[in-house]
């Protein structure tokens, strides 16, 4: 029987969008069946509009080409910046897009699951999300984790 | 090195995208077909055994030469 992974996104920054869409794609080319279920802000993971962004405010982890005192770091633009630097990087170095890892795991049998709850919660629209997903709660997630080999909240 | 039947060139590309374009050339192939992986992303060294362990499809060989690794894959049953 196929392994299972089962991960959870509550993210929807551009560094928070990796993780997911990365694991179980490759998952997927494993041979594992992986479901995601989208909560909170990892909702904006499934938006057509993928207008993602990252931001060095309250992450002193994130490199900077010179260090930006967190004070500047609410200068309007700053955010801007560090997304462009950030995707200009993940380009550079041969990354996939969050897009086309999104379409990868779609290709390949990923179940991308909306969180109702959260959907209703932000007054989202259906139209607002990609097709080929599913909608569902927390009983319809802890039903698959239950039988995951992995399970992981990102 | 060993004879192959298709090459994908990854050269360039980082991590999953090794992996995953592997395993869209394999499912084109039919059993006992060998595939030359080339990758320059330095976690393929540990990834694509795993990848090939998990799939049970044969890795053959595996080199490096010129800062490229050179894999040839056996599809498997």
């Amino acid at each position: 029987m196929a392994k299972k992974l089962a991960i959870i996104a509550s993210k929807g920054t551009l560094d928070g969008a990796y993780p997911p869409f990365l694991l179980a794609s490759t998952a997927a080319a494993l041979g594992f069946e992986a479901k995601i279920f989208f909560t909170f802000y990892g909702l904006q993971l499934l938006k057509n509009d993928l207008s993602l962004k990252v931001s060095p405010l309250g992450n002193p982890a994130m490199p900077m080409p010179v260090p930006v005192p967190s004070i500047v770091q609410i200068i309007p633009g700053l955010e801007a910046f560090a997304t462009w630097m950030m995707q200009r990087k993940l380009k550079k170095k041969g990354v996939a897009s969050v897009a086309e890892l999104r379409e990868i795991c779609l290709e390949s049998g990923v179940e991308l699951i909306a969180c109702q709850m959260t959907v209703d919660l932000f007054d989202f629209k259906n139209s607002d999300f990609i097709d080929g997903i599913s909608h569902g709660g927390a009983a319809t997630f802890l039903e698959f984790a239950s039988e995951a080999d992995i399970t992981l909240y990102i | 090195m060993s004879d192959f039947d298709t090459e994908i060139d990854t050269s360039g590309l980082n991590c999953p995208l090794p992996v995953l374009k592997a395993r869209k050339m394999l499912n084109e192939m039919t059993s006992a077909q060998r595939l030359r992986l080339i990758c320059t992303d330095k976690g393929a060294l540990k990834d694509i055994p795993a990848f090939c362990k998990m799939t049970g499809n044969p890795l053959l060989s595996s080199e490096e030469t010129d800062g490229k690794l050179y894999f040839i894959i056996e599809k498997g049953a």
